[in-house]
């Protein structure tokens, strides 16, 4: 993975900038030592690891906006952290960075019952959102998996999702506000606890930004109360393409369940082993939970059954009581764990049409078999997220650079068939090069132009999202001045479906 | 102007002067001076899946169309766009793509979301002829910028939209209303959040002449079930209701006088309608469990002199000097904005000054 050659002239300003920054917040907020700074130097792409120039680890809207004004005045890029979860290297530093952690940032400012929103500071974790509502019967909808420990903000700058979405949304529908703090220190309210936007929907892009427009600080969230009860079932096939049918006729028949999960034989089999679940031995598995009173899940389960009663089902489990639906879960739930102790592993997270997923896993079949590395599928089938899950060993040489090249055809057949590079990971570093794959010149030039608007010096996150030889210019000549008059047009073009253009910019890169 | 395709729309983007009126139904009372700019002749399914729930419509299309389309399979567009004709006095036959340039989004907005919430992609022609694509045909994706969400409500300033991708979802096999007599807007809002605070999956709470309305859908047991609940806690009766009414504001159609569309958080319905009437008399309907309030009112009046948060956006009466139709921004988010629309039509010729 390639980075920008960290700026030698930002690299002796350390002490100053320290000094600088030590003037405006608390001496330990401001980390200097290499051994403490060793701290933020990953996130969860743990394969690659930098070390900043200095964390900050501010408590209040002021400071992040000092923190901020001060390293655009210095010329200093700074990386936004939120729990240090993200997958795709999202708050991975450079050399030449300021960490801004947001992890003191953790008060609840506001629960509204009557409005349904909750107002918190954006390095509170996911699922303590939800820990300041559930006692009024409340909760916070997105729950990612890594939701113990990942912040909001982390979540904002991802548009993260998780195993409930296709009831509830992702982040971006469930957040309707922030306050952010923008590179030159300017303090910005956007939305708010209405529902709509007066103007144009700046939230709509400032969510999944990846901390390249602004460091949220404080976020409005809808709530929801909770459904009476939920119940899960779990279905076993002996082919993956029944499966993927079974799937699509629950959704035909306007059933819609708030989690349908998908694991594949070499997940099945080595989450049962882990767990020991009691999972069937077969080549897919369906877990589907659906919600409500008591006479909304038996009709519902009623209905999933008979439509799985038609796909020669290898076992049909209801859960009876919450000790079975536990043990349905346990296995799904301990995927990521069983396959760590299997091996290293490396977590994809591409999205495809639900209609191409037989076709899919027949292709990451073939791939794994010519890469010579086990894959193993877990994923959200109701609306397509993939996880592919790609062993590998750390420590035989070269086989992280082929792990690497195997999720890259992956990712690049995801698109191939009218999905996209990541469904709820965010690009961050690990999908930055591969950009090219899904958009053309213009698509990224577009995209940019919103950066060049909120951050015109490119100072946040910048190595990030765009293809390094696509920013350069941006991040080097801090900006891009805004356009003048008419550019030639000349890109490929063709429906959203068509993946004409797409194989257009797979030869580009 | 009515380009017959993607490409011949940006080259006539690209090779004007403009300015440009985009224009899809001309429904929705958005106009601009311009050379008009049609994108009825961008119309058609490019692709349905209903087992995928997801549909890709050129911009053109008309809105009709597609509902009789996703009808057929047993679904709809969940977040209910407007028809905005009777309430305006507009004719013509609203276009996917004007739905979509608007964020036209109906009751249903407090449970499903907006129509921003159910757009998957876009493809768009630039102020500068370029084609523009973002998001995709899939339900999660976070690759890159979510240029989707920005376009929605853009009003057509950020691009001419050419085609969109939308999540759909089906049609619940019953419905059913509890009403609730209620003159007063403070116990009227108690009475929307209680519903909306209830296991129930309300999907519309409005309050309407009086009346509180909550809607209750899905599968006839599972209605049956929660009408039954939720009409004992609120003390409601369940009765036949036009929802399309409500989405339509059809209570101040063939009235005289301005409307506006007034958003806030929904517990201050009660504290807004009492600052609006204070200032003049005004009618008022709330939808959203009180977060939209529809206000009736005199013709030059400035609604938003009364209005202590939230904002306001006149949909029907004329223009006046100083009081634009959209809410003026604060100076900083209005510099963004600006920002934006200098990127993405650095010539100011698309459907300028339209959100003011």
């Amino acid at each position: 993975m390639q980075m920008p050659i960290p700026d030698a002239r930002v690299l002796a300003l350390k002490a100053d900038l320290a000094a600088r920054l030590r003037s405006v917040m608390p001496a330990d907020a401001v980390i200097a030592d290499p051994s403490e700074t060793r701290a933020y130097e990953c996130d969860g792409l743990s394969a690659y690891r930098c070390p900043p120039l200095l964390a900050v680890l501010p408590s209040t809207t002021q400071e992040v906006s000092d923190v901020l004004r001060i390293c655009h005045a210095m010329g200093v890029p700074v990386v936004p952290r939120g729990s240090g979860t993200s997958l795709a290297g999202g708050a991975m530093p450079t050399a030449d960075c300021v960490i801004l952690g947001v992890a003191r940032l953790n008060a609840v400012l506001e629960v509204d019952y009557a409005d349904r929103i909750i107002r918190v500071q954006s390095g509170r974790t996911n699922l303590s959102v939800t820990g300041a509502v559930e006692a009024e019967g409340f909760f916070y909808a997105p729950d990612p998996s890594s939701q113990l420990a990942c912040a909001i903000a982390g979540n904002i700058a991802m548009n993260s999702g998780g195993a409930h979405c296709l009831k509830y949304g992702v982040t971006t529908n469930n957040l309707l506000g922030v306050t952010m703090v923008l590179m030159d220190g300017t303090v910005i309210e956007v939305g708010g606890a209405h529902l709509d936007a007066p103007g144009l929907d700046l939230l709509g892009v400032i969510c999944g930004s990846e901390g390249q427009l602004g460091v949220v600080t404080e976020a409005t969230l809808r709530i929801l109360r909770k459904p009476e009860g939920a119940r899960p079932v779990m279905i076993g096939f002996d082919d993956n393409a029944v499966a993927g049918a079974c799937v699509s006729d629950i959704i035909r028949a306007g059933v819609l369940p708030v989690a349908i999960e998908f694991m594949d034989r070499p997940c099945i089999r080595a989450c049962e082993a882990f767990a020991k679940a009691g999972y069937p031995d077969c080549e897919a598995l369906l877990i589907i939970e659906v919600e409500g009173s008591e006479a909304e899940i038996t009709h519902q389960l009623s209905l999933i059954a008979a439509i799985a009663a038609r796909h020669d089902p290898v076992e049909v489990r209801e859960a009876r009581d919450a000790d079975q639906a536990a043990r349905i879960w346990l296995g799904r739930k301990s995927a990521f764990g069983a396959m760590g102790q299997i091996n290293d592993y490396m977590c994809l997270d591409g999205t495809i049409p639900v209609t191409e997923l037989p076709h899919v896993l027949d292709r990451i079949r073939q791939m794994s078999a010519e890469y010579g590395l086990d894959v193993a599928n877990v994923f959200h089938a109701g609306d397509g997220n993939m996880h592919p899950l790609i062993l590998y060993n750390a420590n035989t040489p070269g086989e992280l650079e082929k792990c690497e090249a195997l999720g890259a055809a992956i990712l690049t057949l995801c698109v191939e068939v009218g999905g996209c590079l990541t469904g709820e990971h965010g690009v961050g570093i690990e999908k930055r090069d591969l950009m090219h794959v899904q958009f053309n010149t213009a698509d990224l030039a577009a995209q940019m132009a919103v950066k060049d608007v909120f951050d015109p010096g490119w100072l946040l996150n910048p190595a990030k999202v765009f293809p390094l030889d696509v920013s350069e210019e941006r991040r080097r000549g801090g900006g891009q001045p805004a356009p003048a008059g008419p550019r030639t047009s000349g890109e490929p073009t063709g429906a959203l479906r068509d993946t004409s253009d797409q194989k257009k910019g797979l030869a580009a890169a | 102007m009515t380009p017959a395709s993607e490409d011949e729309l940006a080259e006539v983007i690209g090779g004007a002067q403009g300015p440009f009126a985009v224009r899809g139904g001309g429904t929705r009372g958005v106009s601009c001076d311009g050379i008009a700019l049609s994108t009825v002749g961008l119309s058609g399914i490019t692709l349905y899946e209903p087992g995928a729930l997801t549909l890709v419509v050129r911009a053109g299309t008309p809105l009709a169309e597609v509902e009789r389309l996703l009808a057929a399979e047993g679904q709809r567009l969940a977040f209910e766009p407007c028809d905005m004709r009777r309430l305006l006095g507009t004719c013509g036959a609203s276009t996917i793509g004007g739905v979509v340039a608007t964020n036209a989004s109906g009751p249903r907005r407090i449970q499903v979301g907006a129509c921003r919430d159910h757009l998957l992609g876009v493809r768009f022609v630039d102020g500068m002829g370029q084609v523009v694509k973002n998001g995709g045909r899939v339900m999660k994706n976070v690759t890159g910028y979510d240029l989707v969400k920005l376009m929605a409500g853009a009003h057509g300033t950020l691009g001419v939209l050419t085609e969109v991708s939308l999540k759909v979802l089906p049609r619940p096999e019953a419905v059913a209303t509890l009403v609730l007599d209620e003159p007063d807007a403070a116990r009227a809002a108690t009475a929307m959040a209680a519903a909306l605070g209830s296991p129930f999956d309300v999907t519309g709470a409005a309050w309407v002449a009086g009346r509180v309305l909550i809607r209750l859908e899905g599968f006839a047991a599972s209605v049956d079930d929660r009408a039954a609940r939720l009409g004992a806690a609120l003390g409601a009766d369940r009765a036949e209701v036009d929802w399309d009414a409500v989405r339509d504001a059809h209570v101040f159609a063939d009235r005289p006088g301005d409307v506006w569309r007034v958003s806030v958080r929904p517990s201050a319905l009660a504290a807004t309608v009492g600052a609006l009437q204070a200032g003049g008399a005004v009618e008022v309907a709330a939808d959203w469990g009180g977060g939209l309030i529809w206000v009736l009112c005199a013709a030059d009046r400035d609604l938003r002199r009364d209005l202590a948060q939230g904002h306001a956006t006149r949909v029907r009466g004329a223009a006046l000097p100083d009081v634009p139709r959209f809410q003026p921004e604060a100076a900083q988010i209005a510099a963004i904005s600006a920002g934006l629309r200098q990127r993405f039509d650095p010539r100011g010729i698309l459907n300028q000054g339209v959100m003011g």
